[in-house]
């Protein structure tokens, strides 16, 4: 499958996403710290934009009054109907088997490691000394 | 690699490839009262809504009586970029809503303002004012829209004031009621306000929410938003009830109720419980000379938002069938975070003819704007 370069690593920050096409497919690219994700731009519910969710924590409850919060800001919150997806896996918190949003791995890859004519880089040019996101899709 | 934004030409295409659609429930709401609204309220009226606020009947002092899944709730993409609310600036619900969805009716719902309020004839001052509003910064700027009467429906005969105000104006295509009302709405307190509306040729839309003072439930205020969403059905059930019983359907032969944002998926099992009751009671509540499942089909059309989704997904079929394909008006709640996309809220296959009905005729119809 094709590698695409997204970009430079420090063009998204730890906590931040961003949305970019590739081969007309919208992709939502998430920064768990240093970690990184692409999950479509599509809700798989009703199709809203992922990318413009809120990134929150995951809420349990052991028994009725008991509560744990973990997993902060590793989890997007769909910004309609409040569907969550692990960004991790793509599953969604309510029926993780069934209803999951489509992934594509994301690698971090030195400068010199992308010369082998593998990637396309149509329009960015990969002319700096540094670390790129290189997405399979 | 390429990054770009969709374009708006491919936002075009697309909505070129979608049905036509009628939406009949958007919410929009005012950049700012002060200065979208108060140009149609009266001196007297603007001192007191900044000396005393809007008081609303209801258990709580301000805001919702619950909290909602999102913040205003709504999506979180509708915020316009112009800033303000969601729902408040014309040019971006049409590049966001109205043209990619191919939106050809869009019937407008404003809600949390001038009704339920508990100082009547501010009440009635407010709906005036936000019936004006509604034609300045909306309806005669995008002819696709459509505006709803608002009424101070606690005091009926204000709101027979207001409804022969605006009868026979081709902005307003139905009379709005909120669901939670002080009293059942089958009660005679309201028939004023139907009689009107059948004199005006308007539907009586009923949509969920409100300001009843009661608890959603019949069983007390319940602990969670959801029991609330959940509840609006429940609510909605004892109104259609009340005037169903009540003999409201007798008294106004050409009364059509519209029910919004209450889902559907309860009416068969409402109706068929009617109809039993109503062959073993029928000498208690003579007024009703016909089974109820008869007068909710040649009266009551329900608005589909927020669908039902159930996981056998032709069992949404059946019910469909059940209350008759030509009784659901589709509704997308814009831009509420309950909302039912156009070309994915429906999830089972359906012939053209179903599709139009559903998605655009029936709604037509109803209103008289077939061409």
């Amino acid at each position: 499958m094709p590698k695409y370069i997204i970009g430079k690593v420090d063009q998204i920050p730890p906590g931040d996403r961003k949305l970019v096409e590739i081969r007309g497919r919208q992709i939502a690219i998430f920064n768990l710290s240093g970690d990184f994700f692409g999950i479509l731009d599509r809700c798989p519910h009703q199709g809203a934009s992922l990318c413009k969710g809120r990134i929150v924590g995951l809420v349990e409850s052991e028994e009725p009054g008991q509560y744990t919060f973990s997993r902060q800001n590793e989890i997007i919150r769909c910004p309609w109907h409040g569907w969550e997806f692990d960004i991790r896996t793509g599953r969604s918190r309510c029926e993780p088997n069934k209803i999951r949003a489509t992934q594509y791995p994301v690698t971090v890859n030195d400068k010199d490691q992308l010369t082998d004519g593998e990637y396309i880089t149509e329009t960015f040019d990969v002319d700096v000394a540094g670390q790129y996101l290189v997405i399979t899709v | 690699m390429n990054i770009d934004i969709l374009s708006h030409e491919k936002n075009l295409l697309k909505s070129r490839a979608r049905i036509a659609v009628a939406d009949c429930d958007i919410h929009p709401s005012p950049k700012s009262v002060e200065i979208e609204i108060f140009p149609f309220l009266s001196k007297r009226w603007q001192e007191y809504m900044k000396t005393y606020g809007v008081i609303y009947r209801q258990g709580f002092p301000t805001g919702p009586a619950f909290p909602k899944g999102q913040p205003n709730a709504a999506r979180r993409d509708s915020y316009p970029t112009s800033g303000g609310k969601p729902g408040s600036d014309l040019a971006f619900m049409q590049s966001q809503h109205l043209g990619p969805n191919n939106i050809q009716l869009g019937v407008l719902n404003p809600l949390q303002c001038a009704q339920g309020v508990q100082n009547q004839d501010f009440s009635a001052a407010y709906c005036n004012a936000v019936n004006q509003w509604q034609i300045e910064q909306w309806t005669s700027k995008d002819h696709r829209l459509k505006a709803s009467l608002m009424v101070p429906y606690e005091d009926p005969l204000a709101s027979v004031k207001e409804i022969e105000k605006w009868a026979g104006n081709e902005h307003f295509i139905q009379v709005l009621l909120l669901s939670r009302t002080a009293e059942p709405l089958g009660q005679r307190k309201y028939w004023p306000i139907y009689d009107a509306a059948c004199k005006a040729g308007l539907p009586v839309a009923i949509h969920a929410f409100g300001y009843g003072g009661a608890p959603v439930t019949g069983g007390g205020w319940p602990s969670f938003y959801i029991e609330e969403m959940v509840g609006h059905a429940q609510n909605t059930q004892s109104l259609l009830t009340s005037m169903v019983i009540e003999g409201v359907f007798e008294k106004f032969p050409t009364l059509r109720l519209i029910l919004v944002e209450a889902g559907f998926a309860w009416l068969p099992a409402l109706s068929w419980r009617l109809d039993k009751l109503w062959d073993r009671m029928r000498d208690e509540i003579p007024q009703v000379s016909r089974p109820p499942s008869q007068l909710i089909r040649e009266h009551v059309w329900l608005t589909t938002q927020p669908m039902e989704e159930p996981e056998v997904s032709n069992q949404l079929l059946d019910t469909i069938e059940w209350i008759g394909w030509e009784n659901l008006l589709f509704a997308t709640d814009y831009p509420h975070w309950d909302y039912d996309d156009p070309s994915r809220a429906m999830p089972i296959k359906i012939d053209k003819h179903q599709k139009e009905s559903f998605f655009l005729n029936n709604a037509l119809k109803l209103y008289g704007l077939e061409q």
